[in-house]
């Protein structure tokens, strides 16, 4: 994000410390991770230390820290899911991306993660590909979502 | 259709007949209504006479720690403050729970209708919904259903708003004063209690935190009257609960039915034929075996639940779904606290051990003092009901955790 998109977040908002969660999450929303200059606008206009930005964001795992791609997967790996064979999901995924959990292809278009429990354990295996839900997931399935996100 | 076939048809839809009545006993969640003339209704009658309603009826708390909620309003609106909040607990993250989804996707208006009725009782001026940032995809529905109701608070001159937050992937965060953490923009660490939210909560002033399914129940206690609210279970578990239902079931999904079953009752709808354990509660609650499914009642006065129901089969190796606990709690535990972040590893490290043989059986002695003493000493609820599920499963499965197959 620009110095000037971080800006306009904030003012929308505002730098109230119970608005910095709404800012980070927006801010983090254009490039799916928060990079170290947000932090530090961020921190600047709240008149907080950027450690402590750093110590919020870092909290929570929908808000990254480090670079990811425009389209974050992140397959349920809790027991509903993980019994719905949630394995054979992630390890076609790995195939067809070519990318071990925690990477990111090298074009920077996708992040493989793995996600506790997001609430679809009757319609599993599920992912979420950015703020999207896909349940019910098979392999086959699996490969024409991911050609369908390739030609986005 | 052959003989086999002929006889399962038979058996669903004898089964059918059983959960289609259960359902029609507690219809009240998802019945459609008119919540904006009900909203008259409910301002017609003083902050008295429904608070005195919603404590008679016995409604209690739906997120699954089963707080009476008519107390908890009662206590805030006894607080001295300038200003007081209702939060709509949304943060829905115990594993095997989706209810509050479906609710949320469905009948947003209740949920508002109650969060409006409580802010009625207790002089609550502000609101929030307090939703899990795993359900993003919602919240264009969620806010303009928040922007609608506004706009007619405003018009009735009602002097409450509401608005939606969202959080960003935490489990912590739907304990109460994790989540007021959060929504003060700070880390969702838990808070030590006393002083409870309902004296000193978001901002340090009153607040009221009430489950989705908890707000939408008092919507229809206000629509239906008590009567029927009470009618649909017996015993102190009054009214009725919607159950989130995954694993090896063979009807898998939301339902909504009276609380005080026993397991057994359970099973014989949702099993799958081969059921051999019920985690009752999600990961925080009871895994029940075969042997207690007659005699476990599903309700305040047995096995308290916010709903999560998952079944094993006999196929199931309980030492992984165990394993998978514990990697959850392991990874979610805020980490604030020693016995809880240092416990969580270590009775994970240790039943991988016993597995592998680096350590004896007898080390399972070692693992339930340890998990004992986190439910002591661990600062909230996270810690505190690990030995819930750990304790059961290596009471009723312990071959199982031990021994490769």
């Amino acid at each position: 994000m620009t110095k000037d998109d971080v800006a306009e977040v904030i003012k929308t908002h505002g730098t109230e410390r119970t608005n910095l969660l709404p800012v980070l999450q927006d801010v983090a929303a254009t490039h799916r991770f928060l990079t170290e200059e947000d932090l530090v606008r961020v921190a600047r206009a709240f008149k907080i230390s950027a450690a402590e930005v750093y110590s919020v964001a870092s909290f929570y795992s929908l808000l990254e820290t480090q670079p990811r791609g425009r389209f974050v997967i992140r397959v349920c790996r809790t027991i509903s899911c993980s019994m719905s064979g949630k394995g054979n999901i992630l390890t076609k995924l790995k195939e067809i991306l070519g990318i071990d959990l925690g990477e990111t292809t090298p074009d920077k278009r996708f992040s493989l993660l793995e996600t506790n429990c997001m609430g679809w354990c009757a319609e599993g295996p599920s992912m979420l590909i950015n703020d999207t839900v896909y349940s019910h997931l098979t392999p086959e399935k699996v490969v024409e979502i991911i050609k369908e996100y390739r030609e986005r | 259709m052959s003989q086999d076939a002929e006889k399962s048809t038979a058996k669903l839809s004898k089964v059918e007949k059983k959960l289609n009545l259960l359902k029609k006993r507690a219809h009240l969640i998802f019945r459609n209504i008119d919540c904006v003339k009900l909203f008259n209704r409910i301002l017609k009658k003083t902050p008295d006479e429904i608070l005195a309603t919603i404590t008679e009826s016995g409604l209690r708390g739906r997120g699954g720690a089963g707080f009476p909620t008519g107390m908890k309003w009662k206590a805030a609106l006894e607080a001295p403050g300038a200003v007081k909040y209702v939060i709509c607990n949304a943060d829905e993250g115990e594993p095997g729970t989706f209810k509050d989804r479906v609710i949320l996707e469905r009948q947003p208006d209740k949920i508002i209708v109650g969060m409006a009725t409580c802010a009625y009782v207790t002089k609550a001026t502000e609101g929030y919904i307090y939703m899990r940032g795993e359900y993003n995809f919602m919240s264009k529905e969620i806010k303009a259903c928040c922007e609608k109701w506004n706009d007619l608070f405003e018009k009735k001159d009602f002097p409450f708003r509401v608005s939606l937050r969202l959080g960003s992937g935490a489990y912590i965060c739907g304990e109460e004063t994790a989540l007021i953490e959060s929504m003060s923009g700070n880390r969702g660490e838990p808070r030590l209690r006393p002083p409870f939210p309902v004296s000193e909560g978001f901002n340090d002033m009153p607040t009221v935190v009430n489950n989705v399914e908890t707000l939408a129940y008092v919507t229809m206690i206000m629509d239906d009257g008590l009567d029927f609210f009470k009618s649909v279970a017996k015993d102190d578990s009054m009214g009725g609960k919607v159950f989130s239902v995954s694993g090896d079931a063979a009807i898998k999904g939301v339902f909504e039915l009276p609380l005080g079953m026993t397991v057994q009752e359970f099973v014989d709808i949702f099993g799958d034929g081969d059921t051999k354990a019920v985690q009752v509660g999600g990961f925080s609650g009871l895994c029940v075996p075969r042997k207690h499914f007659a005699t476990t009642i599903i309700g305040y006065r047995g096995v308290q639940t916010g709903g999560s129901m998952i079944l094993y089969n006999s196929t199931r190796s309980m030492y992984l779904v165990l394993k998978n606990y514990l990697e959850f709690f392991q990874e979610e535990s805020c980490g604030q606290c020693a016995p809880c972040r240092i416990g969580c590893q270590q009775l994970l490290l240790g039943i991988e051990a016993m597995r592998q043989g680096t350590r004896p059986l007898s080390h399972i002695d070692k693992l339930r003092e340890l998990v004992n003493v986190m439910g002591v000493a661990s600062k909230c609820k996270l810690g505190m009901s690990l030995a819930n599920p750990f304790n059961s499963i290596t009471e009723h499965f312990f071959e199982e955790i031990c021994s490769k197959w």
